[in-house]
């Protein structure tokens, strides 16, 4: 069997793109990365910028665990490119906290035990964020419709609702 | 001091979780880390017989492909890749070993580049030359081909000749489909290779399980492997045995002399291991009176065709029901897909679906109430062993549920009740696990500064564990919770088994028991050598630790305080290590118990099913954390609601592939499918089962809650659907 590490070197004739410089805001703090334009939103974040609170779960835009909030609103940033976010404010589950001090959805997950596993949790916190900034969500009913875009395989989702009412509560 | 043990204590990791900073195993971002993509067979069975990876290295930034022609050496027998959790009978499938095709979904090369996008596209090109072969992959279809196997049940009487001569008869087939985990975190696995020796970030339910597979597979020594997993984002048993993509990566990370990183897709976990689709038939016979005179279980299910994995779906009416003549078979089918594994509850979930169904059926023959056949039917005693329970507070489940539930109003009649344009339907279930306990080894390092570190090798799975141990840890030695910390998810900390089966609570908590007695030992043996000590004639069990203190617990007057303890004798720290006792005994069977109540509303144009309602009763021992412990059982009955309505794995069996391998088209319950969750634990004191009387909430959730539902759903049409999941086609009757 041959042993590999002496990988044919050949013509590369398959060309990727090529990279382009950008400028995020991020968390507040500006961040130049020069990513190639195939690279997600979440991918730049995870893997440029170490920032991997936010998660992924399928890279399809199916399970929401990649919410982020980008000028103030929530999108899957797996469904996102990089390069089309150029000067965006983005806000992930890092930058939630003040000086040390939770947000106080961050605080009402922890306190209604509103995950388990904690994989989704990012992108429950940041859609519930983006949700409370949208001002649709009054009711229990309301809030489940329009937190189904999160799933969460461990079963909060009773706990998410009632953190997100404490959230809403408390601010 | 109030005890932290049965109080609703916030998990200790929450902020780690909340704040982004709880690290997974796809998520160490170690310099000069190379990602690697897999490339997935397009067909069931047979052989490679070409690969061409030209196109794939004209990639830039593609380092290598390997595949089973150019990778590192690996082990060529067995016992190398069995691992704890693998089948006792069997070939355990070898990652990129050789050139045969067992499964759809097989890897057979792994792309490495300097980035992942550059991996992915280059694993588009990598061309492969198949040697077909006919496969099968329907259960339905090879049913005939189905083989026994032992299993522990043994049958009572004469099942047949009571089933013929029963006043009142029940047989029917039922069926569930096969379902797959997808945990939310992606598998993943990050393997640092360092001048021979090996760290790896793996998802995993057991670091040492997979640490010590790798020293199988890759001929290592355990001191060269670490296997690292502090986080895992959901595991549900598809991480109980060492997954591919952790031999692909260490495969690279040999290959390349740099650290590997192989995160799979969503839709490359469809190959991963599933809760094997399953034909149950239930034969019931019942006296006039309503108790049962016949139960036969029989289970079909799936494997693979190179290893036998079963679990015990057919013996749960042994401990739910007394039946003179029972009679349990189970029986598997080989497919050509990948080894089907441990789900949630596994048999039980699957075995006491059919079951719970079966009585709601009998019942109505009877013209019983359910709930009411139950406990006409109520065992006291494990009725294949015919030994006792340590405990069993099913009758109090039952009475507890049905009374927060609102049972007494229900009109037994199918379609009695409406609301609107709904039809409601209420329904129920038992459910019924077990209460194991595995040996494990939990270390305590205690520190003169009144800090305590309680460590093993356990993973938290998201159930709770740090959580729990600090709870315990706290209580055994007399410290606030903030002064304990908890390490886990390490193989290089003391033993401890692979996370799964509902046991991990009562094994590692019952070390921390044994470990502090020993901690508590050392300490009293310093005080005791204090000049004019108050606890001078103590022994170890005449003091407990509370409020920093060592206290006799006849006169809490006389104490110690811990550090002046550890101070007398410059002792700057104590560090023990000990194991649970688990015992042998057989005298007695160990269970947990629960009882489900649930109500459907059923639109009766469109059949659209809604979970209104559902009040989940458990019996489960010693409750540690009432707040860990709710979510756990809420958790299992959403999988429960998701197993009933949702769940199911569609293949086409003419490619022997999966069609809805992604979230979007595998549904699972999503927040607006989840109602009315109410949580009921039951009071159960057992001081037989272990010392501390617990017996774990894993797998109970979910058990009984699809029944329950499926009864519901009858309840409210009319319609009896057996063949999950019910989906609407199968509830709204055109014609």
């Amino acid at each position: 069997m041959a042993r590999s590490g002496t990988a044919r070197r050949v013509t590369r004739a398959a060309t990727v793109p090529e990279k382009i410089p950008i400028r995020l805001t991020v968390n507040g703090s500006q961040m130049e990365l020069t990513v190639a334009p195939w690279t997600t939103l979440l991918d730049a974040l995870r893997d440029h910028l170490d920032l991997t609170g936010t998660k992924k779960g399928c890279d399809h835009g199916q399970c929401g665990a990649c919410t982020v909030l980008v000028d103030g609103r929530r999108i899957n940033s797996c469904l996102t490119l990089a390069v089309m976010k150029e000067g965006a404010e983005i806000t992930t589950i890092e930058g939630l906290a003040r000086d040390g001090e939770l947000h106080p959805l961050q605080q009402a997950f922890i306190d209604q035990d509103a995950f388990q596993c904690g994989y989704c949790t990012s992108g429950q916190i940041c859609s519930a964020a983006g949700l409370i900034a949208e001002g649709k969500a009054r009711t229990p009913d309301e809030i489940r419709e329009l937190m189904s875009g999160n799933i969460c395989r461990c079963g909060a989702y009773p706990n998410i609702v009632a953190a997100i009412l404490q959230a809403m509560e408390r601010s | 001091m109030a005890s932290y043990i049965g109080s609703a204590t916030s998990r200790i990791d929450g902020r780690a979780k909340v704040t982004g900073e709880a690290r997974y195993a796809g998520e160490f971002n170690v310099p000069g880390l190379v990602h690697g993509y897999v490339v997935e067979s397009a067909i069931p069975k047979g052989r490679v017989v070409g690969i061409d990876t030209s196109g794939a290295l004209e990639v830039d930034g593609v380092i290598d492909v390997l595949t089973h022609r150019n990778r590192p050496p690996m082990a060529d027998n067995d016992d190398a890749y069995k691992d704890e959790v693998a089948t006792e009978k069997g070939s355990p499938y070898r990652p990129l070993y050789d050139d045969r095709i067992l499964f759809g979904g097989q890897p057979l090369a792994l792309v490495l580049a300097e980035d992942w996008e550059s991996a992915r596209v280059a694993a588009s090109r990598v061309r492969i030359e198949y040697q077909k072969e006919p496969h099968v992959t329907d259960l339905h279809a090879q049913r005939d081909t189905a083989f026994a196997i032992d299993t522990p049940e043994k049958p009572r009487g004469d099942a047949g000749k009571a089933f013929a001569s029963a006043a009142v008869r029940h047989v029917a087939e039922y069926f569930i489909p096969t379902e797959h985990h997808n945990p939310m975190e992606l598998f993943a696995s990050t393997a640092i290779w360092d001048d021979g020796r090996l760290t790896v970030y793996d998802k995993t339910q057991g670091v040492q399980n997979v640490q010590k597979y790798l020293c199988g597979v890759f001929k290592m020594k355990p001191d060269e492997v670490r296997v690292l997993g502090p986080y895992m984002g959901g595991g549900f048993g598809a991480g109980l045995r060492p997954q591919y993509q952790v031999v692909l990566a260490v495969l690279g990370a040999r290959a390349l002399k740099r650290p590997v990183r192989v995160m799979l897709t969503r839709a490359q976990m469809y190959a991963l291991g599933y809760r094997p689709a399953s034909i149950e038939r239930l034969a019931l016979g019942a006296n006039s009176g309503g108790t049962l005179d016949a139960m036969t279980h029989e289970a079909i299910a799936v494997t693979s065709q190179f290893e036998e994995f079963a679990r015990n779906d057919t013996g749960w009416g042994n401990l739910l029901y007394k039946s003179p003549n029972a009679k349990f078979e189970h029986r598997l089918v080989k497919l050509d897909l990948p080894t089907s594994c441990d789900m949630r509850a596994p048999g039980a979930a699957t075995g006491v679906y059919a079951l719970e169904c079966a009585m709601d059926e009998l019942a109505i023959a009877l013209n019983t109430d359910p709930v009411q056949l139950r406990l006409q039917c109520y065992s006291e005693r494990h009725q294949g062993e015919d030994v006792p329970y340590t405990s069993k507070q099913l009758r109090e489940c039952y009475r507890q549920g049905a009374a927060e539930f609102g049972w007494d109003k229900r009109n037994p009649q199918p379609r009695s009740m409406r609301e609107g344009s709904e039809l409601v339907g209420w329904g129920m279930a038992s459910g019924v696990w077990e209460a194991l306990q595995m040996p494990a080894t939990v270390r305590i390092v205690l520190t003169a500064n009144g800090h305590a570190e309680v460590a093993t090798a356990a993973s938290d799975i998201g159930t709770g564990t740090y959580t729990i141990m600090a709870q315990v840890a706290a209580d055994m030695l007399g410290l606030p919770i903030d002064n304990i910390s908890v390490k886990l998810g390490d193989s290089t900390l003391p033993q401890c088994p692979v996370e799964g089966g509902s046991w991990i609570a009562s094994s590692v908590c019952n070390a921390i028991a044994n470990t502090a007695r020993e901690v508590r030992g050392d300490l009293l043996k310093l005080a005791r050598r204090m000049k004019d000590s108050p606890l001078a004639d103590a022994g170890v069990d005449d003091v407990a630790l509370t409020d920093g203190k060592i206290v006799s617990k006849r006169d809490a007057n006389r104490a110690v305080s811990i550090a002046s303890a550890m101070l007398s004798d410059n002792a700057e720290r104590i560090t023990r290590e000990e194991t649970n006792k688990v015992a042998e005994d057989k005298s007695h069977a160990r269970n947990v118990h629960s009882a489900i109540f649930a109500e459907v509303k059923v639109d009766e144009e469109l059949g659209v099913i809604r979970v209104t309602r559902l009040v989940n009763a458990v019996a489960a021992g010693r409750i540690l954390n009432l707040k860990t412990a709710h979510s756990q059982v809420m958790g299992g009955v959403v999988w429960g609601i998701g197993m009933a309505l949702h769940e199911e794995t569609l293949f086409d069996h003419r490619f022997g592939r999966v069609m809805n391998a992604n979230i979007a088209e595998y549904h699972v319950p999503v927040n607006a499918d989840v109602h009315d969750i109410k949580v009921i634990f039951v009071d159960e004191p057992d001081e037989t089962v272990n010392p501390l009387g617990i017996k774990g909430l894993g797998e109970i959730g979910i058990v009984g809650v699809a029944a329950a539902i499926a009864n519901a759903v009858y309840h409210a049409t009319g319609k009896r659907v057996r063949d999950l999941p019910i989906t609407l086609d199968k509830v709204v009757q055109f014609n």
